[in-house]
């Protein structure tokens, strides 16, 4: 609202990654539909892990159980946008209930719990072969048509969910229940008595950050067609989304946008070159987040314009 | 006296083998002062928390205007107008002074947006003497004024009830002087105090009523000057050899 310039940065960039169907290869498409998806997803954690300041470790448990729900009413017939609404509506209403459970612990707890989620539905993927095809995997319908209309339909797919996690993002910044979720993150004991239902809020947040990682994760398994309990429940995703948040600035409104940007194009540009060591890089990356930039890159710039108005 | 705007029903509290508050009944009456004495670990904060909801209680019933209360959280005390501070302040640091205020206003208050809770967080900010930073970070105030933070907080919550729990610690002489004229124009306001503290001087100069908590138990409630002479307060306070020595000397004073 103060500045512009972020806003019509961000148009920008949502307009450049949806025009690229029409003036780049595939494989840039493929890209930006990832930059959409991993936008999506650092949008959501930012719900819990930045506004809130609850360090969550799930959404690999919302991406997974979003994307077997998702191919399961897929494949059970339902045209595929209401498949998704159904896996991403699943999602919310297992992130309510789980909440209501695992919010209650804090700090390391919460964290290790939230591990705990992922872990258990992944085994529960694996075993539960009847349903969920084990550890065979599942696979899902291919969608009629060409590779380039495929490609078209999931960008505009995930950016379209993207959107929405921003939109959501905006509201909830400048609503009631940002302002709650900040007093949360600051001091809970302290929102508690200044009358916040801490409690509501929490699941609020925990809802809101699981139900697009749901819904992306539908559309995921009905882009790649196949789907396995150790791809969907995958630990490395539940590490990169707060990794990607934190690049950015947690808690901000574009924080998550920016970071996961640059993640993904660091993953792309940087990360294929060290195959082997890709994997060291990212706890590389952590370290050096954790020690020079705790509050991401979009904070720097925001202490350092404020430090010149104050000196002058 | 005007009508009981709050009643503590023989109120018990027990962690595991530690009987923190036992059987304490009290009432308190519209507009008074209160004050709330007693030793380190007598149970005063833990009464404070029974009666705000923060732990259960093991036993006994809160009534507030004529509703029981006893099952409340303290999201609903602050609601419903029951308001305190804490002995440790509990501001949200990173945030602007404004906006913890405003916080009250909106969650607890009156407020029905975040523009009409800063205006009113701003009012309770002049009244207590912080208007001038308001857009300071909280954690960079002083203790006094972070005393001064904890009461505009409360005062944003349009409270009919405020349990100050000790909001003179910590502060030196002129002070707890200015913080005694704040809870003076604050009770002025119409707004019920029960008022925890150590020092008898801020007590005994606001309070019309006192009680007493001894190892969790009420041994004595009545007028200040009542209750300081009260063997059984003398005892609590200073020991029973001293409580001995002091019915002596008023013995042969007669």
């Amino acid at each position: 609202m103060k500045a512009r310039l972020p806003w019509i940065l961000f148009a920008i960039w949502v307009l450049a990654l949806a025009a690229t169907p029409w003036v780049a290869s595939n494989y840039i498409v493929k890209i930006a539909t990832f930059l959409a998806m991993y936008g999506a997803i650092a949008l959501s954690w930012n719900f819990i892990g930045g506004f809130t300041g609850y360090p969550s470790f799930a959404t690999a448990a919302f991406v997974g159980l979003g994307s077997y729900s998702g191919a399961l009413l897929q494949n059970a017939g339902m045209f595929l946008p209401v498949a998704w609404l159904g896996g991403a509506l699943i999602v919310a209403a297992f992130a309510a209930v789980i909440g209501l459970m695992i919010l209650r612990m804090k700090g390391h707890y919460f964290a290790i719990g939230s591990i705990a989620i992922v872990e258990v539905l992944s085994q529960l993927a694996s075993s539960w072969s009847g349903l969920t095809g084990g550890g065979e995997g599942l696979n899902v319908k291919f969608l009629p048509g060409g590779p380039d209309f495929i490609g078209r339909v999931f960008l505009y797919t995930m950016l379209v969910i993207m959107l929405l996690a921003f939109i959501a993002t905006v509201l909830v910044d400048r609503g009631r229940l940002g302002f709650g979720l900040r007093c949360i993150q600051q001091n809970e004991d302290a929102a508690d008595m200044v009358g916040i239902d801490v409690t509501r809020y929490k699941i609020y947040a925990f809802v809101l950050s699981a139900v697009f990682c749901g819904a992306i994760g539908a559309a995921y398994a009905s882009w790649v067609a196949y789907i396995s309990p150790t791809d969907s429940f995958s630990i490395l995703l539940t590490l990169k989304a707060p990794v990607m948040v934190l690049l950015g600035g947690p808690g901000t409104v574009f924080g998550p946008v920016v970071g996961s940007a640059l993640f993904v194009l660091m993953e792309e540009t940087i990360w294929a070159k060290f195959l082997d060591y890709n994997q060291g890089v990212l706890g590389l990356v952590i370290v050096i987040l954790i020690f020079f930039l705790p509050g991401g890159l979009l904070r720097v710039r925001f202490n350092r314009v404020r430090f010149k108005k104050r000196a002058a | 006296m005007s009508e009981v705007l709050l009643k503590v029903d023989h109120m018990s509290k027990a962690f595991g083998g530690v009987q923190a508050v036992k059987d304490v009944s009290f009432t308190l009456s519209e507009g008074e002062i209160v004050g709330l004495i007693g030793p380190n670990g007598a149970g005063k904060t833990t009464l404070v928390n029974l009666v705000t909801g923060v732990f259960p209680a093991s036993s006994g019933s809160v009534v507030f205007r004529g509703t029981d209360v006893t099952q409340q959280r303290p999201f609903q005390a602050a609601r419903r107008g029951i308001a305190r501070t804490f002995q440790i302040v509990q501001p949200f640091p990173a945030m602007t002074v404004l906006e913890n205020v405003s916080a009250g206003a909106l969650f607890a208050g009156a407020a029905a947006d975040r523009a009409q809770a800063d205006a009113e967080a701003m009012a309770h900010l002049d009244f207590v003497g912080l208007a001038a930073d308001a857009l300071r970070p909280a954690a960079a105030l002083t203790l006094p004024s972070r005393k001064r933070l904890e009461l505009a907080k409360s005062l944003a919550m349009k409270p009919k009830v405020l349990l100050l729990d000790e909001v003179n610690a910590g502060l030196n002489t002129s002070e707890i002087d200015q913080a005694l004229a704040l809870i003076r124009a604050i009770a002025a306001r119409g707004v019920t105090i029960i008022l925890i503290e150590h020092l008898m001087k801020v007590v005994l100069s606001l309070s019309q009523r006192i009680l007493v908590l001894h190892h969790g138990e009420l041994i004595s409630a009545g007028a200040p000057q009542e209750v300081v002479k009260d063997p059984r307060v003398i005892e609590a306070y200073l020991g029973s050899k001293f409580a001995e020595r002091q019915k002596l000397r008023e013995g042969t004073a007669k």
